[in-house]
């Protein structure tokens, strides 16, 4: 964690609704580089719809996401441009979706897919976009042999490392998360999420965890922010909100998890 | 020069909303200091709140009410107020924390698992492995075990690498829970050893013993919880 | 029997008035695909409908037309296609490049260098380079609106992960004046450079996708490579059997069923011209 005084990402007031459907109200925080936030809750907590509106996938009713570049400069990121937000996506920012093959080209060989954001700002030179896809694939423990290999013929948990490599390539600042370990088995899993705890502190990103699993948010995340009902129920650092829950849903919701 | 800790009015009830939201007084109005180079032992009876003290020192717990002082460069802080960018920062600079039970995380080797806060900190890989080497050394956790995840391991080794954990950086405050509850007599002696070391260097120590002689040889002074105790009335 | 009349060139004004403003808009922004309402012509799609449309819309009466396939004047597309402009327009027609000022071809570019007095109006089945990795029209749109090509760089990569080269070799992917990236049509690799600084002007046509895209004349046009692997304009390392031209794409000709072949240059008038040469010399 940097000290840099200014933070990387804040969301004021952000609100959504989906016609008179409440998707999310009045979410507001602040993150800085190098923090990892949390967001839990059950299905339709709203963590979802916030970490669309967080990546600009959807439009707030209300309320804004302001971001501060690589060059220093905040700004309101539903002003910027078709142009400049695609670029965002592409160099600063990292998106895990649950379904790797939604973050993935499934067609196209994993060094393509792990090479397309390279060639995307502009690398050019097909050794050295190998190589460094070749370095991704170390990264992510899947086995160098398999560069060739289009994502189809990988296992569910080899699909999500990709999609990591895929993402972390252009070394972007804040990653958003969305149940990076939702459908894997519980042995994939603490392998994914050690290696996204590596990878996190290694590079010093700054991430927006949404996930179900209060295991997930303990072992990733600084601090949580507990959801329900598109209702911000409770925020803090999260071992104290997962040791000490203050109100009655986050109580609940400690409670409920079995233990192995 | 003001005490590197200091405890003032501390109060603590839990609030179990799923049991119609009865309540359970821990502590009140808990007040004590910590000098530098001070090992301040908190004895009391089970149930009396200890833990609960030192998990609000360290920020774990929330209090209710009261000031918990720490200073931190030449600032004093209230741990008690902070937000959470603060605490984390203190967390890796000022205060650390020994729990009763390590929290094994999957895959992560020991040594690894030791020196995992000097990383944070900012020393070298390599550095924080060896100096993490020769703490687990010390405490005869044997090498062949370094290199593998501390799950599997018996309660006193996982003992012994949370104590090497938290002694390894050099923090100004230390909370120890029971460092020596499952160790044989060969580890506790050094961990009262490290703890005296730690006391010669400046920390100031607040710790939870159960052993009078651990007690009877680390602590400077002892402060009985159960004073404080709202739970015992 | 009364012979049904025409309109010049066979389609009426109003439509040739609307390719024309395809045309030029096409011209005013090098390589992007402008949409067109394409007309239903007397033969099917995929017979060069768009080109014909194109031919049609900017041929004039002292116009010269070639017509070629495949480099040669006398394939029945090339001649059903230049029959038809000389029953409804009338104009004359060769198969002399240096004689025509416009020239419908189907998947080559002539050997002979084109001058400013000439138009090159292309046959194009699928005008998006991209449709292969990205079926949907709509994020192809995006793609080129945003200058978004590291997909075309992905196609390139994974031939040289597979074939260890880049293994397209015709409809080889351009970058136009700096920013359009470009389906050439189905012409070779070997042609791409003619495109690039050409003095005549580029027409592309395509009729069933309804599609008009244009390279104005001294237009840059870059193959898309990359450093460690460039483009090359490959061709078969043989000479011509007819002629002896050693730099023209050859065509392969099989003479017998026991593996005999011989190599003839694809551009028929091109050869031919050459050994009139030769013979006048």
């Amino acid at each position: 964690m940097t000290d840099t005084d200014a933070p990387l990402l804040v969301a004021e007031g952000l609100t959504k609704y989906y016609g008179r459907q409440l998707g999310c109200r009045d979410v507001s925080f602040s993150l800085y580089e190098g923090e990892v936030l949390a967001v839990v809750g059950e299905s339709g907590s709203g963590k979802t719809t916030l970490l669309q509106l967080l990546s600009t996938q959807l439009a707030p009713s209300a309320g804004r996401v302001r971001y501060r570049l690589r060059n220093g400069a905040t700004r309101d990121l539903a002003e910027l441009g078709e142009a400049e937000r695609r670029f965002l996506f592409r160099t600063d920012w990292g998106y895990v979706h649950q379904d790797a093959a939604l973050g993935l080209r499934m067609n196209v060989s994993a060094g393509a897919n792990v090479g397309e954001r390279l060639m995307a700002v502009g690398w050019r030179h097909y050794g050295r976009i190998r190589g460094t896809a070749t370095q991704w694939l170390d990264r992510v423990e899947i086995d160098r042999d398999r560069i060739d290999d289009p994502p189809l013929v990988y296992s569910g948990g080899m699909r999500q490392r990709l999609q990591i490599a895929r993402n972390l390539v252009t070394q972007p600042r804040l990653v958003f998360m969305d149940e990076p370990t939702g459908g894997l088995d519980a042995s994939v899993q603490a392998r994914l999420l050690d290696l996204l705890r590596g990878l996190v502190t290694e590079l010093g990103l700054a991430a927006v965890v949404v996930t179900h699993d209060l295991a997930v948010a303990r072992l990733l995340s600084h601090r949580i922010m507990v959801m329900k009902g598109g209702e911000v129920i409770e925020t803090g650092l999260t071992d104290q909100v997962l040791d000490d829950p203050r109100e009655p849903y986050s109580q609940l919701l400690v409670s409920s998890i079995l233990p192995p | 020069m003001s005490p590197l800790l200091q405890l003032t009015g501390v109060s603590k009830t839990f609030t179990m909303h799923l049991q119609d939201g009865i309540r359970l007084p821990v502590v009140a109005g808990v007040a004590f200091a910590v000098a530098a180079g001070e090992c301040v032992a908190l004895a009391g009876p089970s149930g009396a709140g200890k833990s609960s003290v030192l998990k609000m020192i360290f920020g774990n717990y929330r209090c209710d009410a009261g000031e918990i002082l720490v200073r931190h460069g030449d600032e004093r802080i209230d741990v008690a107020r902070a937000d959470p960018r603060r605490i984390l920062k203190l967390r890796r600079t000022t205060i650390g924390y020994v729990s009763q039970f390590l929290r094994a995380v999957p895959r992560v080797p020991a040594i690894d698992v030791v020196s995992e806060p000097l990383l944070a900190a900012g020393t070298a890989r390599e550095a924080a492995r060896t100096r993490a080497g020769e703490l687990l050394a010390r405490l005869n956790v044997p090498q062949r075990l370094w290199g593998l995840p501390p799950a599997t391991f018996s309660g006193g080794e996982q003992q012994r690498i949370n104590i090497a954990r938290g002694f390894l950086p050099d923090l100004p405050i230390l909370l120890l829970d029971e460092p020596t509850a499952s160790l044989d007599s060969t580890n506790r002696a050094v961990v009262m050893d490290l703890i005296n070391e730690k006391k010669a260097r400046g920390a100031a120590i607040a710790s939870i013993v159960h052993d009078d002689d651990v007690r009877a040889r680390t602590a400077d002074r002892v402060i009985d919880i159960a004073r404080f105790s709202a739970a015992l009335r | 029997m009364n012979a049904p009349a025409y309109n010049f060139a066979y389609l009426d004004e109003q439509t040739k008035r609307m390719i024309r403003r395809a045309i030029l808009k096409a011209i005013a922004i090098p390589g992007y695909q402008v949409p067109f309402a394409s007309r239903e012509m007397p033969m099917p799609y995929g017979w060069g409908t768009g080109g014909v449309q194109v031919t049609a819309s900017v041929l004039g009466p002292d116009d010269v037309l070639k017509v070629i396939d495949q480099g040669s004047d006398d394939t029945t597309n090339a001649v059903s296609i230049r029959k038809f402009f000389a029953k409804t327009a009338g104009v004359r027609t060769t198969t002399h490049t240096a004689e025509a000022t416009l020239i419908q071809t189907r998947h080559r570019v002539p050997e002979t260098p084109l001058t400013e007095n000439q138009i090159l109006v292309y046959q194009v089945p699928i005008p998006e380079p991209l449709r292969f990795l990205e079926p949907r029209e709509t994020e192809t749109r995006r793609l080129h609106a945003l200058a978004d090509y590291g997909l075309m760089h992905v196609k390139l990569y994974e031939d040289i992960a597979r074939h260890g080269h880049i293994a397209t070799t015709y409809a080889y992917p351009v970058k136009v004046d700096g920013r359009y990236v470009m389906d050439p049509s189905p012409t070779p690799k070997f042609d791409n450079p003619k495109m690039d600084d050409c003095a005549a002007l580029q027409l592309f046509g395509a009729g069933r996708e309804k599609r008009i895209y244009a390279i104005p004349p001294h237009t840059r046009v870059v193959s898309l490579d990359f450093e460690d692997h460039p483009f090359e304009a490959s061709r078969t390392p043989e000479t011509c059997a007819l002629c002896g031209a050693d730099d023209t794409f050859l065509d392969e000709v099989i003479t017998d069923d026991k593996g005999g072949r011989l190599f003839v240059c694809s551009d028929s008038d091109y050869c031919e011209k050459r050994r009139g040469a030769e013979t006048a010399a």
